[in-house]
């Protein structure tokens, strides 16, 4: 975790916060296609990169060039980054594919939308699979969810250094509605020592001359890779994976909420506290590694568990998953997918859970 | 020790190379081996390369050298050369590659005059996979996709005039034929110069072998090369 130095509290939206932590952690190349709500991000590093000639800047014709150009850049030492959402994820898997087979540290910002297709773009959790496993591959993926505007400030660094340690596609897993929010966010300084440094595969006396490839001809050069990676990723995992456990310890209730959903369910939570009706919240921080012993840690003793989140159950498979075998709690559904969830209907569901 | 018919940028140890027998892109290869250790570039250059019979390029020389999805080499070689302007980036594919998963972006990277040189091999069909149509297969010509060939009044796919349409001042566009090695080394060589110039967007098409798929012996593979010829004229048509 990088030190928080200096502080400079600012009323910004969420892409602006995004733009800010990325800029503090050493991020100086961006690439990106518009699409909302993720567009001011692009907007707002081309006003960065307008006043600082150290900042390089391309809107591409698309977001697999987008994805390419960034790869381009991170292969040659850059910090690159790119921004996208909805159908432009889908298009972003294309490059995102090869930056996880071939190990490659980017860093995605997704502004989650309504979908399938075009859908809206507000609210939604409804990038969780692609973002988490998208790919003709494992999902060999890191996905940070931020719930508030600080923390997308936050685990935006944190991404960009976890991104380069590990060297894992790296995401922050937001949404329209975060993007779009606006409020205070302390803008924290990155002391340089903090951010992990990065390198260049080419035209590097310790590497050069490098041949790279995604295309293996034989089968057992592919899994041997693989066996690598998964050996990686298990590892990465436990120093990553990363997790709340809110409100009563010894609830016999369970809320499972991610992202802006789960700001709802803790404003729910301390509602019905003062109601004196007491509940437990269990929210992923990181989605992929997704903090499974946490979770499971968080079921103990518990009868009844509310999943709760803007899709039609992507994250309710994770958590049933989580706990078969594990947990006998009866399990509650309030999935609304594309749609906000309101703090009140959690509250009433707890309360009809209760009776 | 290296064979002296060899020039140092070529690693031995991936010879002999997994291109079929009678293939251009060996010859192509090696032309552009030569290239690279004649003007001392070898340890300035990265080689990106797509997929398709291209990608058997990834090990074929000691100079960096990065394998990208199919399609996307040209967009991977904006990235590292803005990243890196001091590098010198040159992206190698076949005409599928270039013309048809992805032609929007060598489009806008000749639009936007990105200082990098493509290196387009055309033989009329999509060959890793067996012989399909491409947007260059020749009028009448049978594929594997159009097994009654393709007719049609449509001229084929002209790329280096497309892009010569909307290709900058400075810009270096033209077409060799691997039937005429010298050229094709010269034609090369002026596109990595004008990057080198820092004269942006380089641009060669290769006309190229592919007895395989052609199913062609070697007196007629190079009888089908000299009809693609008529087809499509070689030369330099920008620079």
């Amino acid at each position: 975790m990088a030190t928080q130095t200096k502080t400079n509290t600012v009323l910004m939206t969420g892409n602006q916060a995004v733009v800010k932590a990325a800029l503090a952690v050493g991020a100086d190349m961006f690439s990106g296609y518009p699409i909302t709500p993720t567009t001011e991000i692009l907007q707002e590093w081309a006003k960065e990169a307008e006043n600082n000639k150290d900042l390089i800047f391309l809107q591409t014709e698309d977001e697999p060039a987008a994805g390419f150009v960034m790869i381009g850049g991170v292969s040659m030492g850059k910090k690159a980054w790119t921004a996208t959402a909805g159908v432009g994820n889908v298009l972003m898997q294309d490059p995102l594919s090869m930056a996880e087979a071939m190990r490659m540290p980017v860093v995605t910002y997704i502004g989650q939308r309504g979908g399938p297709s075009t859908g809206t773009v507000v609210y939604s959790q409804q990038e969780l699979n692609l973002t988490r496993m998208g790919g003709n591959g494992e999902g060999l993926r890191i996905v940070y969810a931020p719930c508030s505007l600080q923390e997308l400030y936050d685990l935006t660094i944190k991404a960009f250094n976890t991104a380069w340690k590990y060297r894992f596609p790296t995401f922050i897993l937001s949404d329209g509605y975060l993007a779009k929010s606006y409020g205070e966010v302390d803008l924290w300084d990155v002391k340089k020592s903090d951010i992990v440094p990065t390198e260049s595969a080419f035209l590097n006396p310790k590497t050069s001359p490098n041949n790279i490839r995604n295309c293996f001809s034989q089968e057992p050069e592919l899994y041997d890779q693989l066996l690598k990676d998964f050996d990686d990723f298990a590892k990465m995992s436990e120093e990553v994976a990363e997790s709340e456990t809110l409100g009563d310890k010894k609830s016999q209730i369970l809320v499972c909420a991610w992202g802006v959903v789960a700001n709802s369910a803790k404003t729910a939570i301390e509602e019905l506290q003062s109601q004196g009706i007491s509940v437990k919240l269990f929210r992923p921080i990181t989605m992929r590694p997704f903090p499974a012993e946490a979770l499971q840690k968080a079921a103990e003793g518990v009868t009844d568990i509310l999943i709760t989140e803007s899709a039609n159950g992507q994250f309710g498979r994770i958590v049933r998953e989580t706990l078969y075998g594990v947990s006998e709690a009866e399990i509650h559904r309030l999935y609304k997918p594309a749609m906000g969830v309101m703090p009140e209907e959690i509250q009433t569901r707890i309360k009809e859970i209760k009776k | 020790m290296k064979s002296p018919r060899f020039p140092d940028t070529i690693k031995e140890v991936s010879k002999p190379s997994n291109f079929c027998p009678g293939c251009g892109h060996s010859i192509i290869l090696k032309e552009l081996g030569s290239l690279m250790a004649d003007m001392k570039i070898e340890k300035k250059t990265v080689f990106a390369i797509d997929i398709g019979c291209s990608l058997l390029a990834w090990d074929y020389y000691d100079v960096d050298t990065f394998q990208t999805h199919h399609g996307r080499t040209t967009a991977t070689a904006v990235g590292m050369k803005r990243a890196n302007p001091d590098a010198i980036i040159l992206a190698y594919m076949g005409d599928g590659g270039g013309y048809a998963i992805g032609l929007q972006n060598l489009i806008h990277a000749c639009y936007r005059n990105e200082n990098i040189a493509v290196i387009l091999v055309n033989n009329t069909m999509f060959s890793m996979t067996g012989g399909q149509m491409a947007p260059t297969t020749l009028p009448g010509e049978v594929t594997a996709s159009t097994p009654d060939g393709v007719f049609t009044e449509d001229k084929p796919f002209y790329g280096p005039e497309m892009l010569a349409r909307i290709a900058h001042d400075g810009a270096y566009i033209a077409r060799a034929a691997i039937s005429n090695p010298g050229q094709t080394q010269s034609y090369v060589k002026n596109a990595i110069q004008n990057q080198i110039d820092g004269k942006g967007f380089s641009f060669v098409e290769i006309l190229s072998y592919c007895p395989t798929n052609w199913k062609t012996n070697a007196a007629d593979t190079i009888k089908f090369l000299e009809e693609m010829k008529k087809t499509f004229p070689v030369g330099e048509i920008k620079k």
